[in-house]
């Protein structure tokens, strides 16, 4: 949405509707291996969004002709929960939005894996949004990395992401639900933390040049501080996983 | 044509592209920031309220335009609304088939209805007949009929030749607050003229307006929706591939010096006898 919308999104002293600074995002808590049936899945809680992510596989396509002869076939499956939304209940039938995000989640995805390695397989990677408060595409694909490395899936880096927005001219970082929906812009940004490479960017509004290489540079920042978080959850996961097995050979 | 026409690039053949590209060259012959050639008729459709038909190499794409009278959204009572559509049809290139919407059709028209909307394209406030009860809805519908490559650009060409050569009937309210439409016909009210630039990243080359040979072989895409005064009103990135911050400087670079190129197409459109200066 562009335009003026008569809300107030910064406070008098520049601070936002939640005491954010324009560069700080929101508490981010991730967990791995939430799940027992998944051969991978995390946990993401980004300020009031709560995502889970499932991953099922390297396992045999179905149906088979799907198939690639050289590498994995990574499908993503992004879905709101039907009460998952502020506004009245979203049907459970899939929409628009969901498709469009769904492939470019999976292209935001498909940069960090060796999908060569498993050529003849399929990754199924099922991203539900508990609870949505803005930002919910890339703290999936955040989710959706961790999910990743928890099934032991070959990466060459993980992914995060984070969105830049603009809110009363002024570029902020992680937009909330609100700002979202009452700011001048969004920027959907996901990139591998370690690479520095961008694996997916959106936008809507308007930007100018300038605006555009600064965003990409706060989206560095923040998506680093994610990446910590991420690497946080997934050793915990393994030093968990470790105990456990020297447990049972004792 | 038709024999070119394969959804995996044999090996060798890919190997060719990905060193013509590290050397400057390109299947076609153009140079990496060169547009192909952009032909744009209107008016073929003569039962639609505007229509266009762009020409980029061998890629074709027709959108139409239909409004029709109706109740606003309810979350923006006091605006007309703006609806894409798109649809990639078998009739455009073998390796479409028939069936529901999937993620290729949904992403078009998502990609074309956000640049529009954010440039704006559509003075939407101005499509309002009764404030809160009768809007002008606006329908763009964009059919690729030949598949030679960037489908978005195309598209935004089409859906903007469309949009630019609309005329919508003239309403009058009655007293009794019945809406009516006259005989008089009214260009839509147009506020921008928004262009997608598309470019393609094949190994560490950028190309701009990539083919369909060179899409099947490049890593990523980047697309930018470029207002009138060089605002970004819409960027999708597509593509199992990723961008550098430095590619994605200077890919928007690129997509900045085509912009003019391309609404220039879309503004002689409007001088030969199509919708009011906004």
């Amino acid at each position: 949405m562009t335009g003026a919308s008569g809300i107030k999104l910064l406070t008098e002293d520049g601070r936002r509707l939640d005491g954010r600074a324009l560069n700080e995002i929101r508490r981010c808590r991730i967990e791995a291996g939430v799940l027992k049936n998944a051969d991978g899945s995390a946990y993401i809680e980004l300020g009031r969004n709560k995502i889970i992510v499932a991953v099922y596989g390297p396992r045999e396509v179905h149906p088979r002709h799907e198939a690639l002869p050289d590498r994995m076939l990574l499908r993503c499956r992004y879905s709101m929960l039907p009460f998952s939304v502020a506004d009245e209940r979203k049907s459970p039938a899939p929409t628009r939005r969901e498709v469009e995000i769904s492939k470019v989640i999976r292209e935001a995805l498909e940069p960090a894996i060796f999908l060569e390695e498993f050529p003849r397989t399929s990754v199924d990677v099922y991203i539900e949004v508990i609870e949505a408060d803005g930002s919910t595409r890339v703290a999936s694909i955040t989710a959706a990395a961790v999910a990743l490395a928890d099934a032991g899936i070959p990466m060459k880096d993980l992914v995060a992401g984070v969105s830049i927005g603009k809110i009363e001219g002024k570029l902020a970082v992680d937009l909330s639900g609100i700002e979202d929906q009452y700011g001048e812009g969004d920027m959907p940004i996901a990139m591998m933390p370690r690479l520095g490479e961008i694996t997916l960017m959106q936008a809507d509004g308007r930007f100018t040049r300038e605006e555009i290489v600064q965003a990409l540079k706060m989206a560095r920042e923040a998506i680093l501080k994610l990446y910590e978080e991420q690497k946080r959850a997934l050793k915990e996961r393994y030093s968990m996983v470790l105990a456990t097995e020297l447990g049972e050979e004792r | 044509m038709s024999e070119r026409i394969y959804t995996v690039v044999p090996a060798p053949r890919r190997e060719a592209i990905r060193s013509m590209a590290k050397r400057g060259e390109r299947v076609d012959g153009r140079k990496p920031e060169e547009y192909r050639e952009v032909k744009l008729e209107v008016g073929m459709a003569g039962n639609a309220d505007g229509s266009a038909k762009v020409s980029l190499g061998h890629t074709k794409v027709i959108a139409g335009v239909k409004v029709s009278l109706g109740q606003p959204f309810p979350d923006a009572p006091n605006a007309g609304v703006q609806i894409v559509h798109a649809e990639l049809i078998p009739l455009a290139s073998p390796i479409f088939e028939p069936g529901p919407p999937d993620e290729n059709d949904v992403e078009l028209a998502r990609v074309i209805d956000r640049g529009l909307r954010s440039a704006p394209a559509l003075k939407l406030e101005e499509l309002v007949v009764v404030p809160g009860k009768q809007v002008w809805r606006v329908f763009v519908d964009i059919y690729p009929i030949d598949h030679d490559g960037n489908f978005i650009d195309a598209s935004g060409l089409a859906a903007m030749g469309a949009l630019l050569s609309a005329k919508i009937p003239k309403t009058v309210v009655t007293p009794d607050g019945a809406v009516a439409k006259t005989e008089e016909k009214v260009p839509l009210p147009i506020a921008d003229i928004p262009v997608f630039v598309t470019i393609a990243k094949i190994g560490d080359v950028l190309v701009v307006d990539p083919c369909y040979e060179e899409e099947l072989v490049m890593d990523a895409r980047i697309t930018f929706a470029l207002t009138k005064d060089d605002r970004v009103c819409a960027i999708q990135k597509g593509g199992r591939g990723s961008f550098t911050p430095e590619e994605i400087e200077r890919a928007l670079d690129m997509a900045l010096s085509v912009a003019p190129r391309l609404r220039a197409a879309l503004e002689n459109l409007r001088q030969s006898g199509g919708a009011s200066p906004p």
